[in-house]
């Protein structure tokens, strides 16, 4: 397999080793940065966590293992063994999701035992910091083809489930022992957002189900969806096909009765945040040469990524930081984004980042296919179900040049990967912008 | 009919472990951009786990027929398009529950019992849409009927068993197997399935093998197997796939009448050879398939429900059972006598004295099973090289066979290793001798054991009929000495005869059990007896014929009484096999300690002192027309009362009977289950004689000999009334 770097070998992984059996002292390949693509997604219907869901009595890395499959199984092009990377996130990395997940789901998923795999963490970002990850060992030269994916089964592993915060953080006021519940950070960022109201965060979780539900109605979430068979006792065996959290037909009615769990008089209710979900996403990078030598199709090119801290108690307003430096990274201004996938953990940290970049609420560039409040968030699986569907959505809209998949994290951080539409009329093949060495 | 109206039977059974049957509807997967409509997946389940398999009783069956008539009814009203079956983990169905069929008392039961499972299975055949099984796992018998059955089925990689037992049973795959499998993939095909594999150690197909018959049409990997198998159902209903049954034949094809023929034949020759039609069902297995040919399906279920209410009548089928589920698969699990098994040691290194086959042999099991260094020591250098050599040899063998990986082959040969000093016994926990079989070298050997290994150390014997309590007489821990008895060739019989002799203590008995355990050996516990039980009881045969054929009785008369016991090989062939002198010097031993019951034969000395191996020429035995040379029939004299070949097979039952009349009265086992537990997993005898005392029972010598019979009724033959 090709450790190579892509300049004066277009055909990637199929490096000829001649000039290494010369005798004497060597000197390594000269360094060139590669193009990194998007060649695939998918997904595991999302479920409701807990007895009833239906992921109850299903292993969380038995999900990862359908996505894998599923991936091998489209993209049919691809050999097994040509995968240099399995990386999986989880945010509880123990029981069914330990082990070193992404190595355990790539064996139990029947790759070969050449590919190696590993486990990844950045809470609600595992999955996309899973992409970003080994998309920088990719356009470091370190591999070819990757698997980045996550999973959260969040009815095994409750969040924070076995987790022992360090009372430093209480005695040295490092962080607000409040911060550590999610809950009462999205009600932290009302307080400092008070233009931001119940009424506004209500009405864009019923947007986000009745996006989800139109987009189903079109067939635009099931393609890439993994079925998943279960069984649960005295049931026998079924079949997901479609996400169990959606509550289609929700109106703000509805919704302005629900309870405000983290504080009493508070906004933040079960119907404007995500919920407690099951579920796994893999997806498929390359090389632009690789994908190009093994005939695989380009989703969407990687233009940039970044992570930023913020304060732990206001963690949802991690996007907006990180998307700046992401900008900035890339030479583009906000203006030149076209599509943006934004994690909804709640409905008040979605707002949050659009009123920072003076984004109306309902914005048809955001969210097409509704968010997490309709379709669920198990943690550390989100951000690969956020470029999925940015990439089915640039395919459908050649208009739009850049999109964005851009996440909040507990404990103060947002996430953002900025990508470009294959099919737009100005983007450049990797054959110009690669390997610029 | 109706699946309800069997309720009488199900009445019957009411602590039957019901498999139920769990509905579940399925959107099914879009086929060029539409879904075909809603399947209907039937999934079987016992709620219990995996070491529980989900069988087929009467209830089960009511449950599923009922089922599956509710799913008619919906297809016929339009509201689905297909319906599934398929099981919990592991298992699809693993056939019929024997413990309830054995238990079914009189024909009409039996016959109530075959014309139910028809019942549902003919709904499963004709509920208008088809239907398909996914085999996932384990499928035998009835449980293999229900995917035949469908329409279509998908099997998984990872199914473990799929499998006709029936003719081993003691049945016929009377519930369509026998009418379906011919057709589906062919008559030798089905022969193969319902005939070799059964009468071949019960061996089973795995889903792979299946598939490449064409038992099922397609296969998919355990990860995503039921995904994948409705996905496949999906593009089936949709039209989008056909499949291809390469192997199926059309029953009135002229070419196929002579092929359907030709396998009917070699089936019945394959019978013949390997039981000697000593139980009827195979030859009613072949029976059923070779007049179906020409029958419709209804008129073959008719036959096929008649067969099973005869043969759930027979005691072969019945001792059958006993012998399989009562004796092999749950008394060998938890033999009789043994202690505690917390009281058992830590065992970390094996010595073995001696370095000839059988030590050699040994040393293999022990270094392979138990992983653990073994050391072998002889008297000089050439033997201990010899002996390390042949185990050595043995691991190189079984790498070049793939049956184990390099890396385990170097691990085994590494902990091997000889010695020409016992001096390397010494920090062993378990030395086990297998030098020749003469009281005092064994004594001998063990005196300088003891003088090297520490006081906890076990010593244990290989002999096969000397006294282990005369070999504890002289050492200084007698406790530490048990009889550990296998049986030739160690690797391949399952049985041990662990021998507790009167001052064993439970601590060593315990670890000798732990260690059968280990080395997958079934063990059972006797007394100090001589000969113990297997050896006891084929000389006790081998004796009677031998003695007729001394006394006048023709060759092929004596040595051919026993067929229709169906033996694994006659008398004479196996005293050939055993070596001729090997089995004289144990008659001796017998003779000497129960006299006449044990004669020892001046013609079988003759033939051994004149190096004659084998009173048959070994190649007119392979030709299949055995003749005794001249040459060797000069050595012998015979008297002149001849007896028949029904004489020698009585006074062989008999002998039999009284002998293990005597064992049990010594207290050789705990009891009855224990012999036919022997005879099945030492000698190989089979399961339709139960061992033998059902046999014996059945055929009258017990009561003839010992005025009672060994079983009580229903245990092995039909239930009191």
């Amino acid at each position: 397999m090709s450790q190579q770097p892509s300049s004066g070998n277009p055909s990637g992984g199929t490096t000829s080793r001649t000039e290494s059996r010369s005798a004497g002292p060597r000197t390594a390949s000269p360094r060139a940065v590669r193009e990194v693509v998007f060649v695939d997604g998918v997904r595991t219907p999302f479920g409701r966590a807990g007895e009833k869901g239906i992921y109850a009595g299903t292993r969380a890395d038995d999900l990862v293992v359908k996505c894998i499959r599923e991936l091998m199984r489209r993209n049919p092009s691809l050999p097994a063994e040509r995968i240099d990377e399995v990386a999986i996130a989880a945010t509880t990395q123990s029981g069914d999701q330990g082990l070193t997940i992404g190595r355990t789901a790539a064996l139990l998923a029947g790759l070969p035992r050449t590919v190696p795999g590993f486990a990844i963490d950045r809470m609600c970002a595992g999955a996309m910091t899973a992409v970003t990850t080994t998309a920088s060992g990719i356009g470091f030269g370190a591999y070819d083809v990757v698997i980045a994916g996550g999973v959260e089964h969040m009815g095994n592993h409750p969040m924070g489930a076995g987790a022992d915060p360090n009372p430093r953080f209480m005695s040295e006021r490092i962080v607000d022992p409040a911060a550590l519940n999610m809950g009462n950070t999205a009600e932290n960022l009302h307080d400092r957002f008070p233009a931001i109201t119940k009424d506004r965060t209500d009405a864009y979780a019923v947007a986000s189900q009745d996006k989800l539900a139109a987009a189903y109605a079109k067939d635009q979430i099931q393609p890439d969806l993994v079925p998943v068979a279960t069984m649960k006792p005295g049931q026998g065996w079924t079949v997901n096909t479609v996400d169990e959290p959606p509550r289609p037909g929700t109106s703000v009615e509805d919704l302005a009765g629900l309870k405000t769990p983290f504080r009493a008089h508070g906004r933040v209710t079960a119907g404007n945040a995500a919920g407690l979900n099951d579920g796994a996403t893999a997806a498929l990078l390359a090389s632009a040469d690789a994908a190009e030598e093994l005939g695989l199709p380009v989703k969407m090119r990687l233009v940039s990524y970044a992570f930023a801290g913020v304060e732990p108690e206001v963690m949802g307003i991690g996007p907006v930081p990180a998307t700046e430096k992401a900008l900035a990274n890339a030479g583009l201004g906000i203006d030149d984004i076209g599509l943006f996938e934004i994690n909804e953990a709640f409905a008040v940290q979605v707002l949050s980042f659009l009123d920072h970049f003076g984004i109306a609420d309902d914005d048809p560039r955001v969210n097409r296919y509704g968010g997490a409040i309709a379709v669920g968030h198990p943690l550390a699986s989100s951000g690969v179900r956020l470029m999925n569907q940015l990439a089915r959505q640039f395919e459908e809209d050649p208009s739009v040049r850049y999109g964005m998949t851009t996440m909040c994290i507990g404990l103060g951080m947002g996430a953002t990967v900025i990508w470009e539409n294959p099919h737009h009329a100005d983007y450049t093949t990797t054959t110009e912008t690669g390997a610029a060495a | 009919m109706s699946a309800a109206d069997f309720h009488k039977l199900a009445e019957l059974f009411p602590t039957e472990t019901v498999t139920h049957s769990y509905v579940q509807d399925i959107q099914l997967p879009a086929v060029n951009g539409t879904s075909p409509g809603t399947f209907a997946l039937v999934t079987l389940d016992n709620g219990l786990d995996h070491s529980k398999p989900t069988t087929l009783g009467p209830n089960t069956l009511i449950e599923l027929g009922t089922v599956l008539e509710g799913l008619r009814d919906r297809a016929a009203r339009g509201e689905i398009v297909g319906v599934g079956v398929t099981g919990k983990p592991y298992f699809l169905v693993a056939g019929a529950d024997l413990s309830t069929v054995k238990s079914v008392s009189g024909r009409e039961q039996g016959l109530w019992m075959a014309q139910l499972g028809h019942d549902v299975y003919s709904t499963l055949a004709n509920l208008g849409v088809p239907s398909f099984a996914f085999i996932n796992g384990l499928a035998l018998g009835g449980g293999l009927e229900i995917a035949l059955q469908s329409t279509y089925r998908t099997v998984s990689t990872g199914a473990g068993a799929l499998a006709l037992p029936e003719a081993f049973i003691g049945l016929v795959p009377g519930w369509g197997g026998v009418y379906i499998l011919p057709r589906l993939i062919g008559p030798e095909n089905a022969v193969k399935v319902m005939i070799e594999n059964p009468l071949s150690n019960n061996r089973t197909l795995t889903g792979p093998q299946a598939y490449e018959l064409g038992v099922a049409d397609a296969m998919f990997e355990p990860a995503d197997f039921v995904e994948q198998s409705v996905a496949w159902a999906s593009r089936v209903i949709a039209g989008a796939v056909t499949p291809e049954r390469a192997n199926a034949v059309d029953a009135a094809a002229a070419d196929v009448a002579e092929r359907w023929a030709g396998a009917v034949a070699a089936g019945r020759a394959f019978v013949e050879a390997k039981t000697s039609n000593a139980s009827p069902a195979p030859a009613k297995v072949l029976d059923v398939m070779e007049a179906n040919r020409t029958m419709t399906q209804a008129q073959s279920a008719e036959l096929e429900c008649e067969t099973l209410a005869d043969l759930m009548q027979t005691d072969e089928f019945r001792s059958t059972v006993y012998a399989f589920l009562d004796l092999v698969q749950r008394r060998s699990k938890r033999p009789a006598g043994a202690p505690d098994r917390k009281l058992a040691r830590p065992v970390t290194k094996i010595g073995v004295v001696g370095a000839g086959l059988m030590a050699s042999q040994l040393a293999l099991l022990f270094a392979r099973q138990l992983k653990v260094p073994v050391v072998m020591t002889d008297i000089d250098e050439a033997r201990v090289d010899k002996g390390v050599g042949y185990v050595h040899a043995e691991v190189d063998k079984l790498l070049a066979k793939k049956r184990i990986s390099a890396d385990a082959a170097n691990r085994t040969k590494a902990l091997v290793s000889g010695s020409v000093s016992k001096e390397a016994f010494a920090d062993a926990d378990f030395v086990i001798e297998a030098v020749f079989e003469e009281l005092n070298v064994k004594k001998q050997v063990f005196k300088e054991v003891e003088a090297i290994v520490s006081p906890e150390c076990i010593l244990a014997t290989n002999t096969s009929s000397l006294s282990v309590t005369a070999m504890a007489a002289d050492l200084q821990n007698p406790e530490r000495l048990v009889g550990f008895h296998f049986f030739n060739p160690v690797a391949v019989m399952p049985l041990l005869e662990i021998v507790r002799a009167p001052k064993t203590d439970d601590s060593v008995l315990a670890t000798a059990f732990e260690l059968a355990k280990g080395l997958k050996k079934s063990a059972v516990l006797v007394k100090d007896a001589p000969a113990f039980v297997v050896n006891r009881l084929l000389l006790r045969l081998m004796g009677e014929v031998t003695a007729a054929f001394d006394e006048g009785t023709p060759a092929e008369v004596a040595d051919n009484a026993l067929r229709p016991m169906g033996l694994p090989m006659t008398p004479f062939t196996l005293g050939a096999m055993v070596g001729l002198p090997v089995a004289q010097h144990v008659q001796e031993s017998l003779h000497a300690a129960f006299g006449d019951r044990f004669p020892v034969s001046a013609n079988l000395q003759a033939l051994i002192d004149n190096g004659v191996k084998s009173i048959w020429d070994p190649a007119s035995v392979k030709a299949g027309r055995p003749e005794i040379p001249a040459e060797t029939l000069a050595l012998m004299s015979f008297g002149s009362t001849p007896s028949t070949g029904g004489e020698v097979l009585r006074r062989t039952q008999d002998a039999l009977a009284e002998e293990i009349g005597l064992m049990l009265e010594e207290g050789v086992v705990a009891g009855p289950e224990d012999i036919d537990l022997c005879m099945i997993l030492g000698a190989g005898w089979p399961m339709f004689l139960g061992g033998i005392t059902p046999y014996l029972d059945r055929v009258g010598a017990s009561e003839r000999v010992n005025g009672k019979k060994f079983l009580a009724p229903g245990v092995a033959s039909e239930p009191a009334a």
